[in-house]
Formats: C-alpha cells, structure tokens, sequence
C-alpha cells in the first residue's frame, strides 16, 4: 500500500468520494465558529473599531492565496517527476480557487486600507506583490485554457509553474526594495514577540484559518473530481473518432 | 550503420495509434511505409525523428544520423535557394551546396528568393536540404507532394543515388515513386486496438 | 551556432517586421508620453526612467511571438529539433539573435529618447548601463514565454499574459537604477541585482525554454 495508489484516478475517484462531505461539514463547522466568533464576540480594538475584524477575512485568504501555489508548485514537480495525471489536474483545479483567495485578500484589505490609511489603494510591497500573484495565476489558468492537448498543456503549465515561482520570490523581493510600505509586518507567528496579536483576536483567527485551509481542500478536491471527469469524457470521445 | 525498429509503439494526443510495429533497414535499404489516412504514418515517422517519445517497444539507430521531412520544408520566403540550403549546410557541418543543388535541378534558380518559388520548386529545395545535412537516413513524410511527374523521376534517381551511397531511407507516400528495390511495409496491421473500457472505471490515462 | 545566429540576424534585417518596429514603438512611448502627462520639464524629468524603461520594455514584448512562432509555422523548428544542435543551444542563439535586433537598438537609441524625455543629465550613463544590463535579461524570459505559447493560434496576448509579470524585477530594479543615476545617488545595488537576474536568466531559462519547445514539438 503506496501513497501513490491515491494518484490513481479511480481510486482518488473512490476516495474523494467518501471524504468529501465530511471535509465539506467540517469546513462549514471551522467557518462558521470562527466567523461568527470573530465578528460577534469579540471586543472592537481601541483605535481600529470595528474594522479590525476584517482581519478574519483578510489574513486567512492571504495565507491559502500563497500556499495554494505552492501546492500547486509541488503538484506540478509530481506531474513532471512521476506522471500522475490527477496530481496535474489538481495543480489545474487549485489555481482559479487560489485566484479567487488572492482577489480576496486584495479586496479585503482595500476595504481595511481605506479607513486606516485614507486610501484603498497604496503601491505598498505587499499589496503589489498580491496584485502580481494574480497575474501569474491569471496567466497559468490562461496557458491552461489555450493549449488542446491535456498532456502538453500540464507540461507547458508545470514549467510555467516552476519558473514562475522563482520570479514570484524575485518579484517579492524587488517590490520590497522598491517601495518600503505601509502594512506592517505579519503579527501570526510572533506570539510571544513585542506588539504580537492580541489572544481575543488569536484564537478565533486559528479557527479561521483552518476553516480556509479545509475550504480550500474540499473546492481543491470538487474540483479535481470535474476535472477527472471531463478528462475522463475528452478520452472516451477522442477514442470514439480514432475507432 | 543499422535502423532497427521493435515492437515500438507511437501515441498521438495521448491515445495510441500503432502498436508492435517491427522493421529493420541496414545500409543502402529503402522502406515505403504505407497506410490510409490517419493511420499514424507522420506520427511513427516523427517518433522515428527523435521528435517525440515512442509509448512502448524500442527504437535503435545510431546517434545523429537522421533527418527529417515533412509537409513543412523549413524554408525562409525572404532567403534565396543557395542562403537556404547553405544555412542547413553549415547548421549540419557543411555539405556541399553545389553538389545538392545541381541534383534536384534547382542551380538555375540559386539566387531566387523562395518567396517567389513555385510549390513544385520549393518541394525541391526541400529535398534537396536532405542532400546537404550528410546525414545517411532520411526520413520522408510525403516527399512528392506538389511535384511534377519529370521531378518525381528526379526525386527518386536521387533517392537511389543516396541509397547506393550506403544511405537509407523511410518514405511514407502514396503514389509509385519507381523504387523497385524497396520493401514495402503497411501499416494497416499495427493498428492498435482499442482498450475496452473496463465498467466505469478509470485507467492510468484516462483512455 | 553562428549560421543561426546569422540567419535570425539577416532574417530580422531582411522581413523588416520586429526590428525598425519595436524602435517606432519606442519613439512613439516617448513621444505620446510628454503629450499626455503635460509639457512640464520636472514633471518629466521625475517620470522619464520609468517611461524609458516601460517603453523598451513593451518595445522588446512586441517581436516576441517572432522568435520561435514563425520557424514552427514552417517546419524549420522540428529540423532545428533534428540538427546537431543542443536545442538549448538553439534558444541561447534565438534569444540572443532577438537581443541583438531589438534590446540593442532600444539601449542605444534611448538617450536620444531621454532627450525628449528631459532625463537629468547624470541619468544618462546609468540609462545606457541599466539597458545594456536588463535588456538580454528582457530576450531569455522573452524567449521562455514564446517557447510555452509556440503551439498556439494567434498566442501574442496570451505571450504578455505571461511575460510580463516575468518582468516585475528586471523593470523594478533597472529603473530604479536610472532614477538613482538621475539624482545623483549610489546605483551599485540594483545595478548589481539587475545583472544577477541577467545572469540567473540566461544561464537557467534556456533549458526551461527547450523543455517547454520538446514538449510542443511532440
């Protein structure tokens, strides 16, 4: 028994199956909690208001915006390693749902610039560099829809992918050289740290960020389960005009 | 210097299109593949080409020594005859231009841009770059396409020419280019059969 | 390697298209510019390394879809393919070869552009030097993009799609570059990293480039 049975499109068909509602209650329930927690019961900050508990939005979908291409970076280097062809329809499926995290966490956090900062918008490194990642996903789902063939398309993609990501990291880079900012720094993991987050916002904000992780998982696996079976009907009706 | 084809298999779009194809050429040999229309000629011979991966079976030729021609001839509009075939010439270690281009007839016309060659005569500067790449197996996917009868016969002296030589060579081709010494392969019988679907279930490759 | 290299050159000369085409675009950038932003010399004296940057670089992105499309139209790439040639190899000249008719004439008319542009004048060296720097890195990711997008009908849009965001730090650090050089102020540092990109790219993105146009061809 190999981890790899899973790469097997009628067993992840199998099994997806099975998972997938529970993965779905399970992520209504973390939503839910956290979401209601976070907007109802918790204090307003003294300075922020109410606004504050955007952050139950923003900073979760910021998180699964980044590590859904990193998923589908590994997703692709399994493609191009071992061929599995549900790892690279998984690295397809992620990418719109990664896309939507990314448009997310821009909107959110111009909703939340606007009465903290006085703008919606500001040139700010880590809003480009949100702004940026939409455009490379925007253009690997974009090379995904223009080539025919499925196995040449999750080749170009998987490179694109790569390359991209090193370039993602330099664009990273470049844009905190270029312009020095006005978020402030990533407060989740500096529990402990001068200025961390306070404990009431903490908790609530864990739950959410599970309840987007686990959204995140069961879209990815819908998703991949429609892929599967439009690959599935392409095969059969290519099979048809070849007999 | 040998070809030796096993039990190879060629897929196109994913799906296979012949399977357990068997043959061998040795030097001064010359092979007509036929077989009717998607069938999967082009595709066995790019496999063969080394332009893309064979699914299954084995395919042993020695290392650089084939050259390829298709449909397209990879000439430049904008280039005249001798720049076309002196660029493939030097790409390939410089073959003798001269001597090509008086073997597909085309020294009258070195200086014409292939812009304004007709179909027939850029077929020949097509063919006569095989000349010039020095590579001893040629592998031609429809190499008479828009030639006249008299270039034909021309086409097929040169063949000749290039087999006695101790060259060799894979033709696809419909029409009788006048090679009584090749052997003729069909591919009707490689065809693959189609794996039957197996109640719902999903293979490996979907197909 | 060199016959490539020539061939591409004198096609380039030869078809016109791609080479005086990217400059006029240039011109044009330089010139709709001033129009559009006002007359003012400091207003454009404080946006003219940016424009000059972002035009040279949509100036290189036009001639793009030519580097790789027009040899797989008409058979030449499955040759190339064939031919002795490391098929890196091909896209390290191809690359170069764009480099050569495009990233070139942009660097060298660019201070004539910066004229009109009204760049201060210490930023004209370090204009010069940022494209010289930048512009082959611009060529290799170029050369990348239109190898992914070689099997596909009418690819040009979808090519920018990918480039461009590939070009986020080449932009970023070259026109930072010229702002520094313009005000008078230390460059060494993006200059530095804009040459390592330079470096990374063309040392790394050819094998990438092959990858992607072995996959087409198949």
């Amino acid at each position: 028994m190999s981890l790899w049975e899973y790469a097997n499109p009628k067993k992840f068909m199998q099994v997806s199956a099975g998972v997938l509602p529970w993965m779905a209650g399970l992520t209504g329930l973390c939503l839910g909690v956290g979401l209601i927690w976070g907007f109802f019961f918790t204090p307003d900050d003294f300075r922020q208001g109410s606004t504050v508990k955007i952050i139950f939005l923003h900073v979760p979908s910021a998180m699964m915006a980044i590590n859904a291409w990193v998923m589908m970076l590994v997703a692709s280097l399994i493609w191009l390693v071992r061929r599995h062809h549900v790892s690279a329809l998984a690295a397809r499926a992620a990418a719109p749902v990664g896309l939507t995290f990314t448009a997310i966490a821009l909107v959110t956090g111009a909703l939340w610039g606007q009465p903290m900062w006085g703008t919606w918008w500001a040139w700010d490194p880590r809003l480009t560099a949100f702004l940026i990642l939409a455009l490379f996903y925007l253009g690997y789902i974009a090379l995904w829809q223009a080539v025919e063939d499925p196995d040449t398309a999750a080749d170009l993609t998987a490179v694109m992918c790569m390359v991209g990501s090193v370039f993602a990291l330099l664009s990273r880079y470049a844009v905190k050289f270029w312009n020095q900012g006005l978020h402030q720094d990533s407060t989740i993991l500096k529990v402990g740290e001068k200025d961390p987050i306070a404990p009431v916002f903490y908790v609530p904000l864990v739950v959410c960020i599970f309840g987007f992780v686990l959204l995140f998982v069961a879209l990815v696996l819908m998703r991949t389960r429609t892929e599967i079976r439009a690959r599935r009907l392409s095969a059969l009706l290519a099979r048809e005009r070849l007999a | 210097m040998e070809m030796v084809v096993d039990n190879l298999g060629v897929a196109r779009g994913g799906l296979t299109v012949l399977e357990g194809v068997r043959f061998a050429l040795a030097a001064g040999q010359a092979l007509i593949l036929r077989g009717p229309n998607g069938v999967g000629k082009t595709t066995l011979l790019r496999t063969l080409a080394g332009l893309q991966p064979a699914v299954a079976g084995t395919l042993r030729v020695p290392p650089e020594s084939v050259t390829y021609a298709a449909h397209a001839d990879g000439l430049k509009a904008v280039l005249t005859v001798a720049e076309n075939l002196a660029f493939w010439a030097e790409i390939h270690g410089g073959g003798d231009v001269q001597a090509a281009m008086a073997e597909m007839n085309l020294t009258e016309l070195r200086d014409r841009r292939a812009a304004n060659l007709s179909a027939g005569q850029k077929r020949r500067l097509g063919l006569a770059r095989l000349l010039v790449t020095g590579r001893p197996i040629w592998v031609l996917d429809e190499p008479t396409v828009s030639l006249d009868q008299a270039s034909v016969t021309l086409f097929a002296g040169v063949v000749r020419a290039h087999l006695a030589r101790g060259g060799m060579a894979l033709i696809a081709t419909h029409i009788d280019l006048g090679l009584e010494e090749a052997a003729v392969l069909d591919l009707a019988p490689f065809k693959a059969r189609m794996p039957v679907a197996s109640g719902g279930g999903f293979d490996e490759a979907f197909a | 390697m060199k016959a490539l290299l020539l061939r591409d050159v004198r096609l380039a000369i030869r078809a016109g298209g791609g080479f005086g085409l990217g400059l006029a675009f240039f011109l044009l950038v330089a010139v709709l510019v001033p129009l559009g932003v006002g007359p003012e010399p400091a207003t454009l004296a404080k946006i003219a390394p940016g424009i000059l940057w972002v035009g040279a670089l949509l100036a290189c992105l036009l001639s793009l879809d030519r580097i790789f499309a027009l040899d797989f139209e008409d058979g030449s790439l499955d040759l190339l393919a064939t031919a002795p040639i490391p098929l890196e190899g091909v896209v390290a000249i191809k690359a170069f070869a764009h480099w050569l008719v495009t990233g070139l004439p942009l660097t060298l008319v660019a201070p004539v552009l910066a004229v009109l542009l009204n760049l201060p004048g210490p930023g004209y060296l370090w204009l010069v030097v940022s494209l010289l720097a930048g512009t082959p890195a611009l060529s290799v990711i170029g050369a990348f993009g239109a190898a992914l997008v070689v099997g596909v009908k009418r690819g040009g849009l979808l090519l920018s799609l990918l480039v461009l965001p590939l070009y986020v730090p080449t932009l970023i650090f070259g026109a930072e570059v010229v702002k520094r050089g313009a005000s008078g102020t230390e460059v060494s540092v993006p200059l530095l990293l804009l040459a390592g990109i330079t470096a990374g790219a063309v040392a790394l993105l050819p094998f990438a480039a092959a990858a992607a146009l072995r996959v087409n061809l198949r």
